[in-house]
């Protein structure tokens, strides 16, 4: 029997119609756990670099994590994984509600979606039963209105549905999956709507099984009052009105302005009884005690639910208030737009038309207020209307096919995908490292375990260092009572840094887990309710697989360096590894570039950033190195010098 | 026919919707401690509490399987909660034959919440720390009756065919008489 996972995958062939039941090397659980993980092991097995975004050939696979559906709280997040036409890179998107305890409840773990269908369609699945159904009487029609729509159409109320709006539709590279309010973005929304997918509808209720489920039950049942009670887990800022954090550090606009000291009382008071005026409720994800998500019924507008910085990257991008992010929430989430990154277009857009460089010939009609313009503009995106059909591929391609002098005010991308807007003054070293090598592409999906600053006082240091249970080695406590300044920290430090904060979204991608408990939420006061030294045994516990901490490190190597070598061998190399230029006013070109060099060492890369031979092979991922032998990607001969160092340096886990 | 007086425990789940944040903890925790054996397996398709939910409509029902009915029954009125039409229906826990909630997927066979009896607390409470579902015991004194022998044997008769042919039975027999 498989424990914690159903051993079987959807395989689902959209160009011929065809549905299979597949069933999975459990071999590939222990290597990769599952999720993401599992996910690009599929991806390099069968979709090569030569494939194209928008090639019936690429995949779009919708993954249950490891933990889903067992009673581990907070496991809920589905990541769906695939290549971006954005960036050409692999595609990191997860989201949170109910969509992948319910497919495993279906008797799957993956769907994995290949081909492009004729015409629209939607899939239902009801445990054995699975069909393609005509999905034409929804085009146009909003994401959550979808989901309404094909629940009552099944007379299914109970049914999880996953659904593309206008923008997916039109194939919109900032396109996002909606679930509930929960969403998925970053590259998948844009491929779902290329494979003429407009939703997938689940119902499942069959049993999961677990390996030792009385002491994982017991366990769990204690978590969870633990998890309710702490304020290190879940979303502060659904209780804490103060949101000075973003508005006076985060750049407003087209992430040119900072507007230090926006943040008072008064406005703090006057926004906190908009939220309380309009909020229906604040709740939470499958199986998960917590309220991250502020649900909000504004005049007018679709119910639509929000959580953290969320709420505020419309208003940013706008130089407008909160109202103004309650105007247009709603109706983004029924065209289905990622609200991090579209609204950075919308602004990109502005300041273009502001320098003269989009005239009213490119946006006829287009009005003065920054409000009506950002609502002119996503109208024109989601539609591809006139200039819209270029904006809709994101900034760094809007720019280079406007021209004009466009491509300058696109300083805000890495890697051609849009980043928070932040502008700082003194390089913090991790971060240049997590933001230049991340490959999940937002820093909310690759920072998260070690504070992001120094604490003022050695007495708050050493409180803060006493009670962090989740540190996979004392030596970050050292480090962290011994940093007194954000940019003086050592390049030994901030490449373990980096590794850690990496290595848990690693491990919670690949099971589920959802990074306000775990992965991103340790930097916020240190006492995440899942670590490196807590994971293992619960994973033991749910699977039966042996597995320790060691174990547990050795598959986020596994796992990191496997979509480190997909989007390697679609041309990723550490020229395409650099912050934006202004992220920092103060630069230090020859500090980075050593730092580049002795975290692509530590990590075990070539100096372009490239996995090493001995690196993949001793993760067992052989088959990687000799696809780059044979591509020419690897010589075989790169990096041994430093190999035996590498070695020690793996054992003592560290750099 | 006289009664006694019993006391019985009455027990109650009082439900708070507006505190509901939609985790459906309850629903995995009841699936698994009924299960057999306990925990074995979670499926909240088999749980006996479900909560009847449609975010898109802020509506978050947690309820509880009650009796099963052998009929559906005539409760056809309608209410508008947030401009959405429910009916009784929508949030009764009576297991009936007009609907599919509270049965057990694979048969069929209804579920009844049991308040889990051999716990200190229904774990569906236990699963719920913000307190939508709390928990209340209560000593009540009412007056039993207890039915005779004939009545016992027409009961019988009555859930096997329906009080109307019974009473037709009878009235027929007795005119015969």
């Amino acid at each position: 029997m498989r424990y914690a996972e159903t051993g079987y995958n959807l395989e689902i062939d959209l160009s011929r119609g065809n549905i299979e039941r597949v069933e999975t090397d459990p071999r590939l659980t222990e290597l990769h756990l599952g999720g993401q993980g599992t996910n690009a092991k599929i991806l390099w097995d069968r979709v090569p670099p030569e494939v194209e975004p928008f090639s019936p050939d690429n995949l779009l696979i919708f993954s249950t994590g490891l933990l889903h559906g067992t009673p581990i709280v907070g496991a809920n997040r589905t990541s769906v994984n695939s290549f971006s036409p954005q960036t050409n890179l692999f595609a990191h998107s997860l989201m949170g509600g109910y969509f992948g305890p319910e497919l495993k409840h279906a008797g799957y773990d993956k769907i994995v979606i290949r081909g492009k269908a004729p015409d629209l369609v939607y899939l239902w699945i009801k445990n054995d039963k699975v069909e393609i159904r005509d999905a034409t009487h929804l085009r146009g029609k909003g994401a959550t209105e979808t989901a309404v729509l094909i629940k009552e159409g099944l007379n299914e109320p109970k049914a999880q549905v996953a659904a593309i709006g206008l923008a997916g539709e039109n194939r919109v590279y900032t396109a996002s999956i909606e679930h509930g309010h929960s969403s998925a973005a970053r590259g998948v929304g844009v491929i779902m709507g290329d494979k003429r997918l407009k939703a997938i509808a689940v119902r499942g209720t069959k049993d999961i099984n677990i390996a030792r489920p009385a002491e994982l039950f017991e366990t769990c049942l204690d978590l969870r009052k633990k998890i309710y009670k702490s304020p290190y887990v879940g979303d502060w800022m659904a209780v804490d009105e103060d949101d000075g954090f973003h508005h006076d550090n985060f750049a407003w606009g087209n992430a040119r302005v900072r507007r230090r000291g926006y943040w008072s009382k008064e406005l703090e008071d006057r926004w906190r009884n908009l939220k309380y005026d309009n909020m229906d409720r604040q709740i939470g994800c499958y199986n998960c005690p917590k309220k991250c998500i502020n649900v909000i019924s504004y005049s007018g507008r679709k119910r639509f639910g929000y959580k953290c910085y969320g709420k505020d990257t419309y208003h940013m991008a706008a130089f407008k208030e909160l109202d103004f992010s309650y105007e247009i929430l709603g109706v983004a989430q029924e065209y289905g737009l990622d609200s991090y990154s579209t609204p950075q277009i919308i602004a990109f857009a502005i300041e273009l038309y502001e320098a003269g460089i989009l005239t009213d010939k490119d946006l006829p009609g287009f009005p003065s207020d920054s409000g009506e313009r950002s609502f002119y503009l996503l109208e024109k995106i989601v539609r591809r209307e006139g200039i819209g059909d270029v904006l809709a591929n994101g900034v760094y391609w809007a720019a280079r096919q406007i021209g004009r002098g466009a491509e300058a005010y696109d300083h805000n991308t890495t890697k051609k995908f849009e980043q928070l807007p932040i502008k700082l003054g003194r390089l913090n070293p991790p971060y240049f490292l997590m933001i230049a090598t991340g490959e999940k592409m937002a820093i909310t999906q690759i920072e998260g375990s070690f504070p992001q600053d120094p604490l003022p006082t050695i007495e708050e240091r050493e409180e803060f260092v006493r009670k962090w249970d989740a540190v996979p080695d004392e030596k970050f406590k050292k480090w962290f009572l011994e940093w007194e300044k954000r940019e003086q920290i050592s390049n030994e430090a901030s490449c373990a840094i980096t590794d850690w904060n990496e290595a848990m979204h690693y491990i919670d991608d690949s099971i589920g887990l959802c990074g306000f408990l775990s992965s991103f939420r340790g930097q916020f006061g240190g006492g995440a309710a899942y670590h490196i030294n807590n994971i293992p045994h619960l994973i033991s516990l749910a699977t039966g697989m042996e597995l320790d901490k060691d174990g547990l490190w050795e598959i986020f190597q596994r796992n990191r360096n496997l979509i480190r070598a997909l989007n390697v061998r679609r041309g990723l190399r550490r020229k395409d590894e650099k912050p934006p230029e202004d992220h920092w006013a103060v630069r230090d070109h020859e500090f980075e570039q050593k730092l580049l060099d002795e975290y692509y060492k530590f990590k075990g890369w070539t100096n372009d950033g490239i996995p090493t031979q001995e690196t993949l092979d001793k993760l067992g991922l052989d088959y990687v190195s000799e696809d780059f032998i044979k591509r020419g990607i690897l010589t075989g001969s790169e990096g041994t010098s430093s190999q035996e160092q590498k070695d020690e340096e793996l054992k003592s886990r560290g750099c | 026919m006289k009664g006694e007086l019993k006391k019985n425990k009455v027990r109650r789940i009082i439900v708070n919707l507006d505190k509901c944040n939609g985790c459906r903890a309850c629903e995995l925790v009841c699936s698994a401690v009924h299960a057999k054996p306990k925990y074995s397996s979670i499926n909240p398709a088999r749980s006996r509490i479900q909560v009847v939910m449609d975010p898109l409509n802020d509506e978050y029902v947690p309820i509880r399987a009650c009796d099963y009915s052998k009929a559906g029954c005539d409760g056809r009125r309608v209410y508008m909660i947030n401009e959405k039409k429910y009916s009784e229906c929508s949030f009764c826990g009576t297991v009936c034959p007009t609907r599919d909630l509270f049965k057990e997927p694979d048969s069929g066979l209804p579920l009844k919440c049991d308040m889990c009896e051999d716990e200190k607390e229904p774990l569906c409470v236990q699963a719920c720390p913000d307190g939508v579902l709390t928990y209340e015991e209560e000593e009540e004194v009412e007056e039993e009756v207890k039915p005779g022998e004939m009545e016992i044997g027409l009961k019988s008769l009555v859930d096997k065919y329906g009080l109307q042919k019974v009473a037709d039975t009878f009235a027929r027999m007795s005119q015969k008489g």
